[in-house]
């Protein structure tokens, strides 16, 4: 199934078109075309180095604190080239949330974590805020662990609730797209599974983009599979058709665990 | 075979010389510990002879042979807020732009070298700076309002390095994570930043203060009176201060046996001042760090 087919069955939500980004001199990512389709689960996976953590980071733009980093080509998020000069950085990355690798919750209380997003910026009363706040927490499947402790530091959570508070820190903005940053790779298999099933539940209402090196994972939790290799979209197709009968012989070795 | 973990010549020999290496890690604390206990003990005890209500609350009298040091006391409190009041702000503004905005590059690191350097030059240097800055040019003439100044510039480089220092232990990912969920970059850094480092930036800045609080040549040239038996009126009055009067009093007066008790008395009341403002260091740090762990 190529590019053209998925656009004819699922809407496209992002479209990126020939994506070149480099660090400096190095070229990080080699002219990468793919249409990211509306409330699916996406995973991008490929050995460590190969520039899936940079492409997600792409989405929302978050290499732009890399001082060195440039990109080329297009990123089209409902249409719009999010590398345009007239987009609004903040706009975009509350539309596009994003969700770390390391679970990085404020030293702040709990709820001053989730409500964090809604009051920088422009006031909202304080009984929405509590409202966005709840559904948010009850959406990650946090609410019943920590109702009751809401203005405790969020640093004292153990890893795999702190990633939770990440995620409805997240929600709270109300994103449209939530990008996953290898999200389980530090919190334990147990907590790994809440997360993925909230993954599972989110694709509902969200797009989302998962980077993850844990195949299982992948084939999991996402609809569609994107395997990079050295910065290069190698393939990409129905998560099911990778993991069972993949066209190349690169992403079998990677997927039979032949090298990674 | 089995190897013995017991104790045997062959590990004997090194452990010889750990036990000497650590004696002579050991001997070096008790000897700084000796001379600083020795010299706080010795201002101590000839100090302690003079201190008085009358010493703290009154102005020197008959030729600075009695009466206490009050106006001292009260100009180096005085120059000491006029530099906290610019070096602060001003420091932690240079240390925001440098560590959150200024771009990684030549530019950059040739300001960063060049205040690291500043906190080397001689506080003399500073002096003689106010004189032509602020004396002569701006015409602000010997004045607490110049000698506050110079002690501010004195203090910048200190407290521009202790706030980038601060600045650089807040963990990125909560830069990463603030500019994610739509933060804007000075929402961010006012949100997010600068709450965590603010405790580090007050320490380093008192310290600098504490060090300027204690400062001779810079106001010597710059405001500093040999004797003034009245308080500064106007930020461009002259004014007495604990470092000067204390050099007067050991090395500039016509009857240094009689002032030298007095002197002590000035150096120990300066060393109390230097004291209280590092702990007032400790106290808000600890404060403030325990405010957000919880």
């Amino acid at each position: 199934m190529d590019r053209t087919d998925i656009n004819a069955v699922y809407k496209p939500k992002i479209l990126v078109e020939d994506l070149n980004l480099y660090y400096g001199q190095k070229q990080v990512l080699k002219s990468i075309s793919l249409a990211i389709p509306e409330n699916q689960v996406t995973a991008i996976i490929g050995p460590s180095g190969c520039g899936k953590s940079t492409f997600i980071r792409a989405l929302n733009r978050m290499n732009d604190l890399i001082p060195e980093a440039r990109v080329e080509g297009k990123i089209l998020i409902d249409n719009e080239n999010i590398y345009d000069r007239d987009i609004d950085l903040v706009a975009l990355r509350k539309k596009v949330g994003m969700v770390f690798q390391k679970p990085n919750p404020f030293p702040k209380s709990i709820f001053d974590n989730v409500a964090y997003g809604l009051t920088i910026g422009h006031h909202q009363s304080k009984a929405s805020i509590e409202t966005v706040v709840e559904k948010s927490l009850r959406q990650a499947a946090l609410w019943e662990e920590i109702k009751d402790r809401l203005g405790q530091n969020a640093l004292k959570l153990s890893g795999g609730q702190q990633q939770r508070l990440c995620i409805a820190r997240t929600l709270a903005v109300e994103p449209e797209i939530i990008l996953f940053d290898e999200p389980c790779s530090a919190i334990d298999p147990i907590a790994t599974s809440k997360v993925e099933e909230l993954i599972h539940q989110l694709k509902k209402n969200y797009t989302v983009v998962i980077v993850t090196h844990n195949m299982q994972q992948a084939a999991r939790v996402s609809d569609f599979t994107a395997f990079l290799w050295l910065g290069e979209l190698i393939e990409y197709d129905r998560t099911d058709k990778i993991f069972t009968n993949p066209a190349n012989k690169l992403t079998e070795d990677y997927i039979t665990g032949r090298f990674g | 075979m089995k190897s013995s973990v017991r104790k045997s010549r062959k590990n004997s020999k090194s452990q010889l010389t750990q036990f000497l290496g650590f004696l002579v890690l050991r001997l070096s604390v008790y000897l700084v510990l000796f001379v600083l206990i020795y010299f706080l003990f010795d201002v101590l005890s000839h100090g302690s002879r003079v201190i008085s209500w009358e010493f703290l609350s009154q102005a020197p009298r008959k030729g600075m042979t009695e009466g206490g040091i009050f106006p001292a006391i009260f100009g180096t409190f005085l120059v000491t807020l006029i530099t906290a009041a610019v070096a602060v702000p001003l420091g932690m503004a240079a240390a925001i732009y440098l560590n959150e905005y200024a771009r990684a590059g030549r530019l950059t690191r040739l300001i960063r070298l060049s205040i690291r350097n500043l906190a080397g030059v001689p506080s003399v240097v500073y002096g003689l700076f106010g004189v032509i800055l602020f004396v002569n040019l701006l015409k602000l003439g010997t004045s607490i309002l110049s000698a506050g100044l110079t002690l501010a510039l004195l203090t910048l480089p200190w407290t521009i390095t202790a706030s980038e220092e601060a600045l650089k232990t807040v963990p990125d990912s909560y830069r990463e994570g603030a500019l994610a969920l739509g933060a804007t970059k000075w929402q961010m850094i006012r949100t997010n930043v600068l709450p965590y480092s603010v405790p580090g930036m007050l320490t380093g800045a008192i310290l600098g203060l504490a060090r300027a609080a204690g400062e001779t040549a810079p106001i010597m040239f710059t405001g500093v009176a040999f004797y003034l038996p009245f308080l500064p009126a106007s930020l461009k009055d002259q004014f007495m201060a604990l470092p000067y009067h204390l050099y007067v009093m050991a090395t500039q007066h016509h009857s240094l046996d009689r002032a030298k008790l007095l002197a002590y008395g000035t150096a120990l009341v300066l060393i109390v001042f230097v004291i209280l403002f590092n702990l007032t260091a400790v106290i808000i740090r600890s404060r403030l760090r325990r405010k957000w762990k919880n």
